[in-house]
């Protein structure tokens, strides 16, 4: 008995501790990271906020930061964020939900060694190239013909939209799949002995069972479609608005970041302080979202 | 028997509305595979609509020459250099932190509310978007430690952007290493850092050389941090990591595509095609390295 004791209490050795220690480090760096990012925000968004009133920010419906005489009212960016990420919600959630059902209920394996490529292509595509798909394709070739050129200009929240729905449907069909998946059999297998079709095992056990797992794709993807900026910047121009007209042109709260940013604008200049209000804004909207789907997977959780 | 077999068929209170509720199921079915075709339809009609428009403008001269304000002489040299030079850094910066880390995760961190922390605080991570990357690269590196707008600062931008995914994806690789491998080194009186760096991280080392090769085609693809950095610029000239200006492909791509004229989308759309190529050749890279690496591994 007296052998186990000595050899459970001896000291690890230094080398062990000091390695321990630099794995810790390592970890650590996503923490600082993030302190980092908080400061850099709150720090030039303050400078921001003593030129100009919180109060006009965040309730001005009137956005011009480069033409005379200016005005913050980041709602107009913020509303043209939020209807391109709607336009994308509509498209991607309908796509998303039946890939992910394809994927987890129906498709044979060899059917999924080709479904699956398709949309881990889409999703590994560089957002720049879709921004070039919707500025020269679907504006001008599917957008124009089908409502008209009269109806519909070169730049629209519409395209932006539907670009971005390309964008975030492979992140909607692989969260859901995967929610899907982890329903156990016996559930599926029990409602078809008691004589459900296919479709009705799908609607009334499994998507209810998943349920949690796909709402919080849902949100995911919404936060991913507020943040993208390479692939809207092209497509929806260049112009501040609160409209809920699809084929108008905006700007959101990225492609103005953008926008400032490739500018000649003078660090410490009130231009530049307001690409760092607009950040914590889009950082903070971002951030509930990412909040909110942990929650939901939590809360809806179904445990077997 | 023989009699009630046609009748239970025809006995609705058996099975009420079956042909309705049979279409209604091959409708849903029908719209499964109309979405997935969709997508198929969309993705080739994006890579047709820009291998058409890159096929004039690709050309030797194209890939060796700098860019130009004559579309005809313009070329993506630097643009590549800038992407493979960033692309470079970014795998040697992430790689040994990213590892490092998933490591510490999986191998030592014990269930304390400083190690739950730091485990929620990658979920997050990997949910900012790129551009607050920018913002923070833009005010730290560019800006606090003067290192000016330059590949170091764009490089270093990138990997705090994808160390999250690095991480998450070694993290996966370090868990599907059955629990035995480490008994296994345990019994034969190995260290915990023996354990690790011997036994489970070999085991691991497919896994995570793919979700590392991964990341850093993700980050090769980026492009709105690196507006923040400077990137947006008129570069003749092949860059210097550590001082003056550069370009990478994405923005490149970005800044063509931004001007009106046909011949301006034509280069745009052949620089697509190079950065699609970089990324093919990247993801190609990775499955070499997964199967050449579990070769040996088997349990």
């Amino acid at each position: 008995m007296s052998a186990v004791p000595i050899s459970l209490t001896r000291r690890r050795p230094v080398g062990e501790r000091i390695i321990e220690r630099l794995l810790f480090l390592a970890a650590a760096v996503g923490v600082v990271t993030t302190l980092g990012i908080i400061a850099v925000l709150a720090f030039e968004t303050i400078e921001f906020f003593l030129a100009v009133s919180p109060i006009d920010f965040f309730t001005g419906t009137h956005w011009s930061a480069l033409i005379k005489p200016q005005s913050w009212g980041v709602l107009a960016l913020v509303s043209g964020t939020l209807l391109v990420a709607l336009i994308a919600l509509v498209i991607a959630i309908p796509l998303g939900l039946l890939a992910a059902v394809l994927l987890a209920e129906y498709a044979s394996p060899r059917v999924r060694t080709v479904v699956k490529p398709i949309l881990e292509t889409i999703a590994g595509v560089p957002t720049i190239v879709l921004g070039f798909f919707g500025l020269n394709f679907i504006a001008p070739h599917v957008l124009r013909p089908l409502l008209g050129p009269d109806n519909i200009g070169t730049f629209s929240a519409l395209a932006g939209g539907i670009v971005v729905g390309i964008l975030i449907t492979p992140l909607i069909a692989s969260i859901s799949e995967d929610s899907m998946r982890a329903v156990p059999r016996g559930l599926r297998e029990g409602a078809f002995a008691m004589g459900a079709t296919k479709f009705e095992v799908v609607r009334k056990v499994v998507f209810p069972a998943a349920v949690s797992g796909i709402m919080a794709s849902i949100i995911l993807a919404m936060s991913r479609a507020i943040g993208e900026t390479m692939a809207v910047v092209l497509v929806v121009g260049t112009k501040p608005q609160l409209t809920f007209d699809p084929t108008e042109s905006i700007q959101t709260m990225t492609a103005f970041i953008v926008q400032i940013s490739i500018g000649e604008t003078a660090q410490g200049s009130i231009e530049y302080k307001s690409l760092f209000a607009v950040g914590s804004t889009l950082f903070l909207m971002t951030f509930v979202l990412n909040l909110l789907s942990g929650w939901v997977v939590r809360r809806f959780r179904t445990a077997y | 028997m023989a009699a009630l077999a046609p009748a239970s068929r025809t006995d609705s209170r058996f099975e009420p509305a079956l042909m309705r509720r049979k279409v209604t199921g091959t409708l849903f079915y029908g719209a499964c595979v109309a979405a997935i075709a969709l997508l198929l339809l969309t993705l080739i009609v994006l890579l047709v609509d820009v291998f058409v428009r890159a096929a004039p403008w690709l050309d030797l001269q194209f890939l060796t020459s700098p860019p130009s304000s004559r579309p005809a002489r313009a070329g993506i040299l630097p643009a590549i250099v800038g992407t493979l030079e960033i692309g470079i850094i970014v795998g040697v910066v992430t790689f040994p932190i990213g590892v490092a880390a998933a490591i510490y995760l999986v191998e030592y961190a014990s269930d304390s509310w400083i190690n739950r922390l730091l485990q929620t605080n990658i979920s997050n991570l990997a949910g900012v978007p790129s551009i607050i990357y920018g913002i923070l690269g833009l005010a730290v590196f560019v800006r606090a430690l003067a290192m000016g707008p330059t590949i170091l600062a764009a490089a270093l931008t990138l990997s705090l952007l994808i160390l999250p995914v690095v991480i998450i994806a070694s993290v996966e690789a370090l868990k599907a290493v059955p629990h035995a491998q480490r008994e296994g080194a345990y019994a034969l009186g190995a260290s915990r850092w023996q354990m690790v760096s011997r036994s489970v991280l070999p085991a691991a080392a497919p896994g995570i050389m793919t979700g590392v090769i991964l990341a850093m085609a993700r980050a090769i693809g980026e492009a709105a941090p690196l507006i923040l950095i400077g990137a947006f610029t008129f570069v003749t000239f092949l860059p210097n990591p550590i001082s003056g200006q550069y370009t990478v492909l994405p923005i490149q791509i970005y800044g063509w595509a931004n001007r009106p004229q046909d011949d301006f989308q034509g280069i745009s759309a052949a620089a697509i095609v190079v950065i699609l190529a970089l990324m093919l050749i990247l993801n190609a890279l990775a499955l070499i390295v997964r199967a050449r690496l579990s070769r040996h591994i088997q349990w």
